[in-house]
């Protein structure tokens, strides 16, 4: 074999390589093509004709997603719920998953294990607990001080929120995060007099960024994307959350794409802009945190 | 430091599956005045003798055995695909990867615009000359429907973890079983494959816990329909639990979903772990 039929192979394989991967993308984002497509489709031509760049395109299908339900309303409650849950768990995670990773006290192990374990747990297993641990709270929503009487916090974005506060998985996340980073700064800052506190907000905190994204990222979509939560504490529409507000706008009869798919678009252009502003941090951040440990 | 958290956990996590179990016990509506029942284990001794339930854990395990093997083989394609930097590497993971962070809500509600009467798949069937299908409402394929979109929708994230572990395999170890002559399958299979064990149990376990628990898209593509056939154990807990408030039969019901997906999962991750030794 000649050298110049190794490099021609070589670049066979690269071209196949680069083929495979434009292929694999368009079919992995041929749907959301599609869903801008149906959204941006005046209702009269939503059946029938069907041509990814719509003739007459329109932002009709938005409005109607934006009055037909309170969209609106519902965008401002998620945000509400995802920020409070972003920032609850990027303050405690870290810091429990730093303490796990450096700081070994007695039964370290086993709790890091038994939070671990909570990630298993089916969320049917708590669901219905943590619906009447919800409903009988007491002095809230018209319950006496023994939790009977009214509806505790059932129906109100406190309830939507508390349960997201803090992620086992970030948790773990953390620790693999802050055991991968070593203890030599640690020592170091130990010997010039600083406490752990300080040496973890001064030292490892600001070189966790990648981990920050990791856990804003989680928290933030796992908030926005819960379902079956808020669909089964929340009855009043002031308190739907955009997964539920899009669920509901489906179930009122005849459904229509448009609006559907431009509510849809609607409801996700946040998690996506959150993901793309930390996308690089996130991806070595994960890597990082799966791997080392 | 550690206080916070691990309090929260407790409180959140730990107390209501204690509770949970309590409830499992009893015979309890919540609309009822007056205190649960205690029936003891017989909550549990019945769900074995309803067939929907029996039904229900089959549909499950059935949706996680469509969905896991054929999600685990692409994505570790993908992974290895997209492993060596080229120019653009970073925005094609990341697209690849988006269909991961859409809520399952959303993307349900694509995918049945895809499979409506007059939607893409449909078209797509016209453009080859076969006839129409209504896959969501045919009892032999409604399952298969939602296991479709969710081997689409969990790809990313399994692509992006083993990538994570394709590229924590040090490279030296390649180049070794060059010079010792191997060729590109043999360095795949005695390099590749056992360099991603690890991260391949941690992939296979997560995706049997979620998958186990899905809900949503059946919410929204099927309703557990046709005949039962989407039913899975989450969505028949639902129905029973919010539904016709039957609190201490679905308790007993998540637990027993807790039982196979703890004992599925520690299988597959000793299976996986087991072929090293």
């Amino acid at each position: 074999m000649t050298a110049r039929t190794i490099d021609g192979g070589r670049r066979m394989a690269a071209a196949t390589r680069i083929a495979l991967i434009a292929v694999a993308a368009i079919l992995v984002l041929v749907p959301f093509a599609w869903m801008a497509s149906i959204a941006f489709t005046p209702a009269e031509q939503a059946f029938g004709s069907i041509s990814l760049i719509p003739d007459n395109p329109t932002t009709a299908n938005f409005e109607a997603a934006l009055t037909q339900i309170d969209l609106l309303r519902a965008l401002g409650n998620s945000l509400v719920v995802a920020l409070v849950c972003v920032a609850a768990n990027c303050l405690v995670a870290p810091l429990a998953g730093y303490a796990f990773a450096r700081l070994k006290f007695p039964g370290s192990g086993v709790v890091l294990l038994v939070i671990v374990a909570t990630t298993a747990i089916p969320v049917s297993v708590t669901l219905i607990p943590l619906f009447l641990m919800a409903k009988t709270f007491p002095l809230a929503g018209g319950n006496d001080l023994f939790g009977s009487g009214g509806t505790g916090l059932l129906d109100t974005l406190a309830v939507v929120t508390i349960p997201h506060l803090v992620g086992a998985m970030n948790v773990f996340l953390s620790r693999q995060y802050f055991a991968g980073m070593g203890s030599e700064l640690a020592e170091a800052a130990r010997l010039d007099g600083a406490g752990e506190w300080r040496i973890y907000w001064r030292v490892y905190l600001p070189l966790a960024r990648p981990l920050i994204a990791v856990v804003a990222i989680f928290s933030f979509t796992g908030t926005w994307d819960d379902f079956l939560w808020p669909l089964v504490t929340t009855t009043s529409q002031e308190h739907y959350t955009v997964q539920l507000a899009l669920v509901q706008f489906n179930a009122t009869g005849n459904v229509q794409y448009g609006p559907l798919m431009a509510g849809a678009i609607l409801i996700t252009l946040p998690v996506l802009a959150v993901f793309l502003l930390n996308q690089r941090s996130f991806i070595s951040g994960l890597a990082e945190g799966g791997t080392k440990g | 430091m550690v206080a916070p958290a691990t309090a929260f956990i407790l409180v959140f996590s730990l107390v209501p599956v204690v509770y949970g179990l309590g409830i499992s016990f009893t015979e309890y509506n919540p609309l009822h005045r007056g205190l649960p029942e205690w029936v003891g284990l017989r909550n549990y001794a019945d769900l074995f003798t309803q067939p929907q339930f029996g039904k229900a854990l089959g549909v499950t395990g059935l949706f996680v055995l469509m969905v896991l093997p054929a999600t685990v083989v692409l994505a570790t394609a993908l992974a290895l695909l997209v492993d060596r930097p080229f120019r653009g590497v970073g925005a094609v993971r990341a697209a690849l990867y988006i269909p991961n962070i859409v809520s399952l809500t959303a993307v349900s509600m694509v995918w049945l615009w895809i499979y409506s009467q007059h939607g893409l798949l449909n078209e797509l069937l016209g453009l080859a000359g076969l006839p129409a299908q209504d896959l969501l409402h045919d009892e032999s394929t409604a399952l298969a429907a939602a296991a479709a979109m969710r081997v689409w929708k969990a790809l990313g994230s399994n692509m992006v973890l083993i990538l994570a572990g394709l590229q924590s395999i040090p490279r030296e170890l390649y180049e070794a079983a060059r010079v010792d002559g191997a060729g590109p399958w043999q360095r795949f299979r005695y390099v590749t494959v056992p360099g991603l064990r690890p991260i391949l149990v941690f992939v296979v376990a997560m995706d049997i816990i979620y998958l186990a628990q899905s809900f949503a898209e059946i919410y929204v593509l099927t309703q557990g329909g046709p005949l039962g056939s989407t039913t899975t154990v989450n969505y028949l807990i639902y129905t029973s639990a919010f539904q016709y408030n039957q609190f201490g039969s679905s308790s007993a019901m998540a637990f027993v979903l807790f039982a196979f997906i703890a004992g599925f999962s520690l299988v597959s991750v000793r299976g996986i772990l087991g072929r090293q030794r």
